[in-house]
């Protein structure tokens, strides 16, 4: 992609980039500008519980198939077992993403991908930034890809990935994904060293929010349902439950008697797949999932993944021509 | 000749491959080239993270012309005949010429060939090489299909003569060929165009890139010496670590950081883990205390606060990774100090070691249990083996070691101790893994030795029960290694055992564990049968056990079933088991120097499961067959063996009793008789006393007797008293070497 004229309302967001960004909310800002300014659609975060910003649909169907994407957009994800009742400095049950993914990945992605940095104030006559291997795999997704943690001064500040396979189907063209671990990024670009101590908005605003003022309570909350509350023999019905529905959907005959269209219904589909990926990493944090187990629930997952997968590349938004 | 540079440029080459790639390149395009008629004088390979390059030198400018001739149809042959070679020769009639040969008159072709000019073959086989390039991953990217190991961006290939450079003309899918690379990512991006290989290296130093991955790892290293020598302390030498980080850097600068004063007094594995793996920091210790003090990082970059703020960004980082590993540190032990290492080991009970093999718990309790039966061989307690064996593994369940798995045993070292263990039942927690590969250090404490071997031999039979064996390349369960450890524990400590007697208890407690649901009844009938094969002890035991099953699988109120062989099973997995450890010890005496022929001549001897025994019966006869006598007594026993060979067979009758010197007629019998006495004398004790050496001794001793025999005695006389005689004597030779090895096994 090459950088179109600066628009301007995108003019008024973007800020110059010598200066430091000083809460958590404006890292979060200059990198929606930055991104929007390159182009990408910027989505919003997906309405459901998901581990990581690839499980988002604009990510994970979208990567799909023939038709040219690019999107960027901020995910609230959930690890549960991540869970450190708000005391650990560096980990949340409950953190964001920031995800970009562009399809076919242009030639110059790392060029991009730096001009993000300078843009949240990471100056690279200054850091030490560096391309370190890291192959990228998500079992549950049947999907996996190539490229690297990218390193700023030892620490790893994005992931860099050309997906190869998708829910067990070849990427064609290959979509290049980018990650930002928000909290670390910011905490890095911020120097803070406990992520409860962030400014979560200008720390000079009339009420300045941190991050623990939004989020320490709820950390606790999620710690103690996590690890010792939420009900495993309703969390398992549940698994079953989305499980019988994903594949109950995709089973459904795709002319629709109501409109007599065809419809594929993968995106309901898809969010039960999601709901079983979620409900699967509850129950593991509930160290109810034993090492055996924990196979063939991931299997059971990565077989849903795959339904959708399949189903989306009959849709038009996957490619499919009538 | 021209001298030829390729630049394959591309995005972020991962470090463990660039090297292997570099030489991947070399050899492709230089066999391509000598495969299409070119010729080279030298060709060398460079890596950095972004480039792989090539620089051939001295090529020839075109291949040579080839004729070839080729036989066609007689030139009375019918016409189709004779157009088909001309459509198949390319060529017109008028260009045949004829022959004669004894069947008549033939067509003859001649068929050239043109040479083809360099830059044509260059471009060809670049091409291919690039397309068949042995990445150990690759990838797509973008909309095309080309495959490399991450984006490729550009290729430089040109031709340098006297008279300028040439950019040879190639094309590859939508990438074209050209005289231009690019320097440091961040320091010196632009274009640069280059007319050869010297003035490509020179402006890439200019452009903060040190082609040779020698020269940046050297000058790494040098920095380090430099900067610690400058504070007073030494570097913990790793040049794994050191050839992968000159595979991150285009442009190395060598930063030395400090440790926060909290996190100096966690183990220093635990300091160089966090640093080494996760970091890729080198470290600095102290002399006086060898405690690590200093971290250093390399950086890809100068900057104008000579690395401030890096360095600042790393310490920070490893700060972070510090107070997680701190954390589980205390956390561990204040674990052991509330319920013990065997508290810490509980959790093992719910870990899979294999599915078919049964939990971690299970397999701890199967070692426990055979690391005492071995204690006594190697004047271990018992007691003390098998609590050894019992907490060797608790470790795996600590914190720290579910962060840093590499941290295995080493931590349970820390943690027996803090437990208040005897520190020859803690070290067993690291040594029991020992010895990991071919160079590592093999353990000599009775207790860790005893761990140690039970753990290798409870792997080896388990996947032997299960038939897991390694296959060719395949050995997922790292089984060649286990069987190497078990060698090198016995012949290192010049342990005693019967090898296959242990195996065949292992195993059979394996097979027995693996089909406790079986009825064992019809089990005896087979034992009774193979009485003889082991000796009584172990089929008692092995039959014992099997009576143990039967009466839990009736408490168990399990139907019998149809009964199987399990005895003969068991013994044939053992033998099976034992040919593998005597491959591997094949392997390792020839590394040694040992020589196939003298080990099979060993392993045809009795006890050959008592790996210490054989060893040392190898060494002997390799001295032996070292020595000028050696081969001379090899020759005499060789012809002395087929002389008595060939009259047993024609004769009908063994010789093997009654040489007797009265018979004896010249003077050389006489001395052979006197020889072969003395020799019997030293050999029959030296033998009883496993002391091969001076057995050899005393039978290279017969080399010059049976020499002087054969020189002045006529075996095969008309004398058939004589003869008889001389073929017993003979058989006297035979049977005192084939005593101490099987001669007919050697060469020569």
């Amino acid at each position: 992609m090459t950088p179109s004229q600066t628009l301007p309302w995108i003019e008024a967001l973007m800020l110059e980039s010598t200066t430091k960004p000083r809460s958590f909310q404006e890292i979060i800002l200059r990198l929606q500008a930055y991104w929007a300014q390159k182009g990408c659609a910027i989505l919003q975060p997906y309405d459901m519980e998901v581990g990581a910003g690839t499980f988002h649909p604009a990510t994970t169907l979208r990567s799909l198939g023939s038709q040219p994407w690019a999107a960027a957009y901020v995910q609230p994800s959930r690890r549960p077992t991540d869970g450190r009742y708000g005391e650990n400095p560096n980990r949340l049950q409950h953190y964001y993403q920031y995800q970009v993914l562009i399809k076919p990945s242009p030639p110059d992605l790392q060029e991009l991908y730096l001009g993000s940095l300078r843009a949240i104030g990471i100056d690279d006559a200054l850091h030490d930034i560096r391309f370190v291997e890291d192959d990228w795999e998500s079992p549950t997704l049947g999907a996996w890809g190539l490229g690297w943690e990218v390193w700023c001064d030892g620490m790893e500040v994005s992931q860099f990935t050309y997906f190869q396979q998708v829910g067990g189907h070849d990427c064609k063209p290959v979509s290049g994904e980018l990650t930002y671990g928000l909290e670390r990024l910011a905490m890095y670009v911020l120097g803070v060293d406990h992520v409860m101590e962030m400014p979560f908005n200008d720390p000079e605003a009339p009420i300045a929010l941190s991050y623990g003022d939004v989020f320490r309570q709820t950390e606790q909350e999620y710690s103690r349902w996590n690890f010792d509350q939420a009900e495993t023999a309703m969390l398992l019905q549940h698994f079953e439950d989305a499980e019988a529905e994903c594949q109950r959907i995709l089973d459904a005959p795709h002319d629709d008697p109501t409109t007599s269209k065809r419809i594929i219904m993968v995106h309901p589909a898809y969010d039960q797949c999601i709901k079983a990926s979620h409900l699967f990493n509850l129950l593991d944090a509930r160290g109810v999932i034993s090492v055996t187990e924990r196979q063939a629930y991931i299997g059971r997952v990565r077989a849903l993944a795959k339904l959708c997968a399949d189903a989306f590349v009959q849709t038009e938004a996957g490619g499919w021509a009538a | 000749m021209p001298d030829v540079l390729i630049e394959l440029f591309s995005e972020e080459i991962p470090a463990r491959m660039q090297r292997r790639a570099a030489e991947d390149l070399r050899k492709l395009v230089t066999d391509g080239l000598v495969d299409g008629g070119l010729t080279y004088a030298h060709a060398r390979a460079y890596s950095t993270p972004r480039r792989l390059t090539l620089a051939i030198e001295g090529l020839s400018e075109q291949s040579p012309t080839l004729r070839e001739e080729r036989k066609g149809p007689k030139v009375a042959a019918p016409e189709k005949a004779i157009e088909g070679f001309l459509r198949s020769t390319g060529l017109t009639l008028e260009q045949l010429e004829q022959r004669e040969d004894k069947k008549g008159a033939f067509y003859l072709a001649t068929i050239e060939k043109p040479g083809r000019a360099a830059p044509v073959i260059l471009a060809e086989v670049l091409e291919s090489a690039i397309r068949n390039f042995p990445w150990p991953k690759s990838m797509r990217w973008g909309a095309g299909s080309l495959r490399w190991v991450r984006p490729l961006h550009s290729i430089l290939c040109v031709m340098t003569r006297d008279d300028g450079t040439e950019v040879v003309p190639f094309e590859l899918d939508g990438i074209t060929a050209g005289d231009t690379t690019r320097g440091h990512r961040f320091m010196a991006p632009d274009e640069i165009k280059v007319t050869g290989f010297e003035d490509y290296a020179a402006k890439l130093k200019r452009a903060f890139v040190v082609l040779d991955a020698e020269e940046r790892a050297a000058s790494i290293a040098h920095d380090i010496e430099t900067r610690a020598f400058a504070l007073g302390l030494e570097l913990v030498e790793d040049s794994g670590l050191l050839a992968e980080v000159s595979g991150l850097v285009e442009w190395p600068v060598v930063l030395v950081g400090e440790i926060e004063e909290q996190f100096l007094d966690l183990p220093p594995e635990v300091l160089q883990t966090s640093m080494r793996e996760h970091q890729k920091f080198f470290s600095l210790r102290d002399p006086k205390d060898g405690r690590i003090v200093r971290f250093v990082t390399v950086a890809n970059r100068d900057t104008a606060d000579q690395g401030a703020t890096i360095l600042r960004g790393n310490q920070k980082v490893l700060a972070a990774r510090l107070a997680d590993a701190k954390f589980f540190w205390e956390n561990d032990l204040r674990v052991i100090a509330n319920v013990g290492l065997s508290g810490m080991a509980e959790g093992l009970t719910n870990v899979t070691f294999h599915n078919k093999l049964g939990s971690q718990k299970a397999r701890i309790d199967r070692i426990s249990a055979l690391a005492r039966e071995i204690a006594p061989l190697v004047e271990a307690d018992p007691d003390l083996a098998e609590q050894a064996a019992q907490i060797a593994k608790a470790d795996l369940q600590s914190a720290m070691v579910g962060e840093f798995p590499e941290l295995q045993g080493t931590m349970g070292v820390y943690y027996a101790r803090a437990a208040g263990l005897p520190d020859a039942v803690a070290n067993a927690c690291k040594a029991h893994y020992q010895p990991l590969g071919p160079s590592d250090d093999v353990p000599s404490d009775p207790i860790s030795v005893a761990v140690a071997l039970a753990d290798k031999i409870d792997t080896l039979t388990g996947f032997w029960a299960i038939n897991e064996k390694p296959t060719g390349s395949k050995d997922p369960f790292a089984l060649r290694r286990a069987a190497l450890g078990v060698i090198r524990l016995v012949v290192t400590n010049a342990l005693r055992l019967s090898l296959y007697e242990r195996a065949f208890l292992a195993l059979a407690k394996h097979v027995g564990h693996l089909a406790a649901e079986e009825d064992f009844a019809p089990v005896r009938p087979a034992i009774e049968a193979l009485r003889g094969q082991v000796n009584d002890d172990v089929l008692q035991a092995f039959a014992a056990q099997f009576e143990d099953e039967k009466i839990r699988a009736r408490e168990l109120d399990k139907a019998p079933t149809e009964a199987r062989p399990d005895v003969a099973l068991g013994l044939s997995l053992a033998q099976d088991l034992l040919t593998f450890l005597h491959d591997r010890l094949k392997v390792y005496l020839r590394d040694q120097g040992i020589r196939h022929d003298v080990i099979d001549a060993c392993l045809a001897m009795p006890g050959n499961d008592d790996l210490t025994l054989l060893v040392k019966r190898a060494r002997a006869l390799s001295e032996l067959l070292k020595t000028a006598d050696g081969p001379n007594l090899l020759q005499g026993f060789k012809r002395a063996n087929s002389i008595l060979t060939q009259a047993e067979e024609n004769d009908g009758v063994e010789y093997s009793f009654g040489a007797d010197v009265k018979y004896a007629e010249t003077d050389e019998e006489h001395t052979l008789f006197a020889a072969l006495d003395s020799a019997e004398a030293a050999i029959t004790p030296a033998m009883q006393a496993e002391d091969f050496a001076a057995a050899m001794h005393a039978m290279a001793g017969l080399r010059a007797p049976i020499d002087a025999f054969f020189e002045a005695v006529q075996i095969n006389t008309d004398s058939q008293v004589l003869r008889r005689n001389r073929l017993n004597l003979l058989s006297r030779i035979r049977t005192i070497c084939g005593g101490v090895a099987d001669f007919t096994k050697l060469d020569g």
